[in-house]
């Protein structure tokens, strides 16, 4: 492993991140294709889009001084519901959230690698990140690991309040690394129900309480078109003051149309 | 010259490793730093050195570190070997939360941090360091203040108050004289200011002090409190001092009067 410094003294094998931990699929795959292997087939991981399942809901709204975000409740594999109360969000830093979908796996793996390279920035240079600044650390990182042999694939939302302007921002990232910064954002089927929705309601004023109404009707809205159970949504928001987890009704029954 | 002390790791005749005994001297030159533990409490204070004239104090770096949330610390010797074995312990703190989702053990950190220095100590092509260091902190879920030292050879040990540095032997057989178990939070930072003053002569814009407390965030005492704490341990000297004086007086009349009486 590159961080334990394992050639000795080498003060010139400095290292200045915290280095990835490969996966057990990264070390299988390696493993494979390991070119005096006889009798081994060379082949290709399967894509990413055969397997990625985007009945997670992920959604992301920003106001006038907070920004939520909502993750769906069910931990999935296939069609089956493993856990009704699973928590796709990490903390970051103080005024920082990610919350992700994609493979499992995946998605922890790499959310806990952006968490401590976050927390070892702040010690070593005594400053908290801005979200912008993690935000396009987390693109760099997906960048480097698309090109990879093994890339991740996690689909990402990033909220937080700047700790200097204390503004609000959210960023919409996905697996092949494209970054948007944008006043609401969803990823997964979500897209497709709520974005209308955002469109029309929402404006970059909004109250916290009107955020939350706002959610609400997006909600709603996939309660009663998407033909998929994802066991509530985990809703936290981030304001100048920290990060909260709210309590949300997920039970609100909702008929279809 | 003996020719000992050319070449690193290699052993003089009578089993001296003459490379870490200088590594130590240079520690005994380094300002001093001093940890104390109270009941609920760690304390660490700092020598800190006079800036210049012209020097922009904001970015003049403490003696006093950060390696992670929960673990903090301070050190003498060489500032510049110092930034590089802090930056080591970061990276070997982050990664522990990273493979085991806990926060290391105050006792990990410090034993990583010997590790590294005893590495260098047996390695070709470097030299030691040449910082000795007291960590300080509270390991999870755990109140009991924890403190320990490490030095240039790679020992490391733990300890209810110490002091490295520059005249540390002072400052650790003012604290052998003056500590008690069970001292709150204000007889800790007393008692650390204190043994300070013993070398420290220009007062508290010399010295720096932190505080560690269980699940809480690390506190550095602001300058006008510091200053509070070294008037008051002053003015006690003072009377104190006063105090002797009337007492030798009555003494040395004492005596006097023996011989007449005889």
């Amino acid at each position: 492993m590159a961080f334990s410094e394992d050639s000795g003294c080498g003060y010139q094998n400095f290292n200045f991140f915290l280095a990835e931990k490969k996966s057990a699929k990264a070390v299988a795959d390696s493993a494979c294709s390991w070119p005096g292997a006889p009798g081994v087939k060379l082949t290709a991981r399967r894509s990413s889009l055969d397997h990625y399942f985007p009945s997670e809901v992920l959604l992301g709204i920003a106001g006038k001084d907070f920004v939520i975000l909502a993750a769906s409740k069910a931990a999935m594999r296939g069609p089956t519901v493993l856990k009704a109360e699973d928590d796709k969000t990490r903390q970051l830093n103080k005024n920082t959230v990610m919350a992700f979908s994609g493979e499992s796996g995946d998605t922890v793996q790499f959310a806990e690698y952006i968490q401590a390279n976050a927390a070892l920035y702040s010690m070593r240079n005594d400053t908290e990140l801005s979200p912008a600044a993690v935000a396009n650390f987390v693109r760099g990182e997906l960048a480097r690991s698309l090109r990879s042999r093994s890339p991740y694939t996690v689909n990402l939302l990033l909220g937080g309040i700047d700790p200097v302007s204390e503004k609000p921002h959210l960023y919409w990232i996905d697996y092949l690394a494209s970054l948007a910064p944008l006043p609401y954002a969803a990823h997964g089927y979500a897209q497709y129900y709520c974005l209308s929705i955002l469109d029309k309601h929402h404006n970059p004023n909004i109250s916290l309480e009107e955020g939350l109404k706002l959610l609400g009707l997006c909600t709603d809205e996939l309660k009663r078109r998407l033909p998929i159970d994802y066991k509530g949504v985990l809703v936290k928001v981030i304001t100048k003051d920290g990060v909260q987890e709210i309590p949300f009704d997920n039970d609100k029954i909702v008929r279809s149309a | 010259m003996s020719g000992y002390d050319r070449a690193l790791s290699v052993f003089s005749p009578d089993g001296h490793v003459f490379q870490v005994e200088y590594a130590m001297e240079a520690v005994k030159r380094g300002t001093c730093a001093v940890g104390v533990k109270g009941k609920d409490i760690v304390v660490l204070g700092c020598e800190k050195r006079s800036a210049l004239k012209l020097q922009d104090t904001r970015i003049t770096p403490s003696k006093i570190a950060l390696v992670d949330d929960h673990a903090c610390l301070a050190f003498a010797g060489l500032n510049a070997d110092a930034r590089i074995l802090i930056d080591k312990a970061r990276l070997e703190a982050q990664s522990h939360r990273l493979t085991v989702e806990d926060p290391s053990s105050i006792e990990y950190i410090t034993k990583y941090i010997a590790s590294v220095q005893q590495r260098y100590t047996q390695s070709g092509g470097v030299r030691p360091f040449g910082i000795s260091t007291l960590v300080v902190g509270f390991d999870k879920n755990d109140s009991t203040p924890r403190l320990y030292q490490t030095e240039p050879s790679g020992i490391y040990s733990a300890w209810k108050a110490n002091a490295i540095g520059r005249s540390s032997k002072t400052v650790r057989e003012f604290l052998e004289r003056n500590h008690q178990d069970d001292m709150d939070r204000e007889q800790t930072i007393q008692l650390t200011i204190k043994s300070l003053l013993e070398v420290v002569q220009t007062g508290a814009k010399n010295i720096e002090v932190a505080i560690m407390a269980p699940g809480k965030s690390l506190e550095m005492l602001p300058d006008d409190q510091i200053e509070s704490y070294v008037k008051s341990i002053e003015t006690e000297k003072q009377e104190e001092a006063a105090k002797k004086k009337t007492r030798t007086g009555t003494a040395t009349a004492a005596i006097l009067t023996r011989p007449g009486g005889e």
